[in-house]
């Protein structure tokens, strides 16, 4: 069998670029749906993991898929909005306590997450560098943001603009960094979080700006009433917020009314969830859902997703090693005046089938090892992979 | 060394039928076969060789009566105790000069590949004069190497025949007289027999009888 293999091995090494193809192709058609299945694996491991993690979500009517992705994963989607009344249900419920989550702003493509410091007592973060954020405009970056951005204590960081056409909108928002969480391999690890105060400001629904009381600029001063200023566009709008210009932010209107994406509602116990479910069974506003039972539905749609991708690929495996079959039935072909010597030699037909069983087999060893390595680093990666490539 | 008696055969459902009444070759005998393209020289080659079976007749090489043996034990017999040298060499393109000429043995288990065979095949390659090219691809040789390699493999098994079919068909004149000085050389030295079929007349006086297939009386129909 070793001379076998020998000559085999001098056969398939000779014709590189036949068997580079062969080997392509077996190996591809093994691994996609190999790695498609660990991916999928990793995927529903992590989305289950931070399902089961958040016992409840309340937000408003509308997709449940979207508000568990925004809140949970950070996804881009935007959920319909509800308001600061919500945590104001949840408290005045005494069934559990509620931790408001507004995620509508990017800083250089990571996501801001504007909440309390409660988030971070919830999911279990602990700051690895610094601290948490205390006051307006400050900012804590996830691990793989100041891996990925080089940043760290004491940089700044600028929220990006809603609408890069709008030049009347809100100015971009200097932040400053002010602790790097742990790593925490999920999606905290890639995100920007503020105090759900600053995500306001970054909005537009609060601002700082020069002192009208004092300014001695009277061209920045629009209508002076007795009781009222109305200053125009000249007004210097503070995009950074300092300790110098803190106590000139200030909000404007109801804060019962400023918006959040959602709400993290941690009953305190299983018999208060159930009650709290209960009470937002019917409700016309928000909707109250259990993350898990939303992904379990998700994974049910991927799977089926899956089945037909399985099915696809099936067809291009039968295709495949068809092809491959001809290959060989018209490699048989053009070396027939070859195998014809070797029998005129001496040799019998059933080396000459043990000759091309070597050959195959060292095409599909060296397929198989090709894609085991293939599949190792998927497997390694999986986490990384399928929080870069799905749960973006 | 060969005796052939009454040998008949025929391809199925061709019109040809090679005959051959008698014919003997002595040990260590180098026979030249000559005739027209079609009369049967490569066929005749093929029966004594044991690729294929007369219809009638038999055929002896040596003690062994060729033509009575099963499939395996001719296979055996073949790569044993005969060696063949083509006309177009059939060196294999993805193999070097020096596994092409253990190839025999990588194919059949009825040799056994050990360091004396490859000490063997190295002082072929010498003598033959191509020792320095045993790395090089077959088909990086010229046509007259390429020839000395495929001597080289017949010879190898060190067989009691050599069945050499036109075997300088396809080599200029200086590379016909130098090849076959090399075969007569290495015929010799393995007290070997010798049945070479050619259409090359001046090559003719060096062997020592010549047999014309025309002196087979009925030999196509």
């Amino acid at each position: 069998m070793m001379d076998s293999l020998y000559v085999a091995w001098r056969y398939v090494t000779w014709n590189r670029g036949k068997t580079l193809v062969l080997v392509a192709s077996i190996t591809l058609i093994v691994f996609l749906p190999l790695a498609l299945q660990v991916l999928l694996d990793e995927s529903e491991r992590q989305l289950r993991t931070r399902a089961l993690d958040t016992p409840l979500l309340l937000g408003a009517g509308g997709s449940a898929l979207d508000l568990v992705m925004s809140s949970l994963y950070f996804d881009d989607e935007l959920p319909v909005p509800i308001d600061m009344r919500a945590p104001a249900v949840i408290d005045a419920s005494g069934l559990a306590y509620p931790v408001p989550l507004y995620v509508r702003f990017m800083a250089r493509g990571a996501p801001i997450v504007g909440t309390t410091l409660d988030y971070f007592d919830f999911r279990g973060l602990r700051p690895a560098q610094g601290r948490l954020f205390a006051v307006l405009g400050e900012a804590v970056i996830g691990a793989e943001v100041a891996k990925r951005l080089g940043i760290g204590v004491g940089d700044s960081l600028v929220s990006s603009p809603d609408n890069l056409f709008d030049i009347a909108g809100v100015y971009p928002l200097k932040m400053s960094v002010v602790g790097v969480l742990a790593d925490s391999h999920g999606p905290d690890d890639r995100a920007v979080f503020v105090d759900v105060k600053t995500a306001w400001v970054i909005e537009g629904l609060g601002h700082g700006h020069q002192d009208l009381a004092k300014t001695a600029d009277s061209s920045v001063i629009l209508q002076k009433d007795a009781g009222s200023v109305t200053a125009n566009a000249k007004l210097l709008q503070y995009t950074e917020i300092t300790a110098n210009n803190i106590d000139s932010f200030h909000f404007h209107g109801s804060a019962a009314g400023y918006p959040l994406t959602a709400l993290l509602v941690v009953p305190d116990d299983d018999k208060a969830e159930a009650r709290l479910r209960g009470r937002f069974l019917d409700d016309d506003r928000y909707q109250l859902v259990k993350p898990d039972a939303v992904i379990d539905g998700l994974m049910e749609n991927i799977f089926r997703i899956k089945q037909v991708i399985d099915a696809v690929i099936v067809i291009v495996a039968i295709a495949t090693l068809l092809t491959i079959v001809l290959v060989f039935a018209l490699s048989l072909r053009i070396r027939r005046e070859e195998m014809q010597t070797i029998f005129r030699i001496g040799c019998s037909r059933m080396t000459t089938v043990r000759l091309l069983s070597a050959e195959i087999l060292i095409i599909v060893t060296a397929s198989a090892v090709l894609c085991a390595g293939l599949l190792w680093l998927i497997h390694v990666n999986s986490a990384a992979l399928v929080q870069g490539l799905i749960l973006r | 060394m060969i005796s052939i008696q009454t040998l008949g055969f025929s391809y199925p459902g061709a019109g040809f039928r090679l005959q051959v009444p008698a014919l003997a070759v002595a040990q260590g005998e180098k026979l030249a076969v000559i005739g027209p393209s079609g009369s049967g020289k490569t066929t005749l080659l093929n029966l004594i060789a044991g690729i294929s079976v007369p219809d009638t007749g038999q055929v002896r090489v040596g003690k062994t009566t060729v033509s009575q043996l099963g499939d395996a034990a001719r296979r055996n017999f073949r790569i044993t105790n005969i060696g063949f040298v083509f006309q177009d060499f059939q060196l294999l393109d993805y193999l070097s000069v020096l596994d092409n000429v253990l190839h025999p043995y990588r194919i059949s288990s009825a040799l056994q590949l050990n360091r004396a065979v490859r000490r063997r095949a190295l002082e072929l390659l010498e003598q033959m004069g191509i020792a320095e090219l045993r790395s090089q691809p077959s088909h990086a040789l010229s046509q007259g190497e390429q020839q000395r390699a495929a001597i080289c493999r017949a010879l190898l098994p060190q067989p009691a025949l050599i069945l050499a079919d036109e075997a300088t068909g396809n080599l200029d004149p200086d590379n016909k007289q130098l090849i076959l000085d090399m075969l007569f050389a290495r015929v010799d030295d393995n007290a070997a027999t010798l049945l070479a079929v050619t259409h090359d007349h001046e090559l003719l006086p060096r062997f020592d009888r010549v047999q014309d297939f025309a002196d087979f009386r009925g030999a196509a129909s």
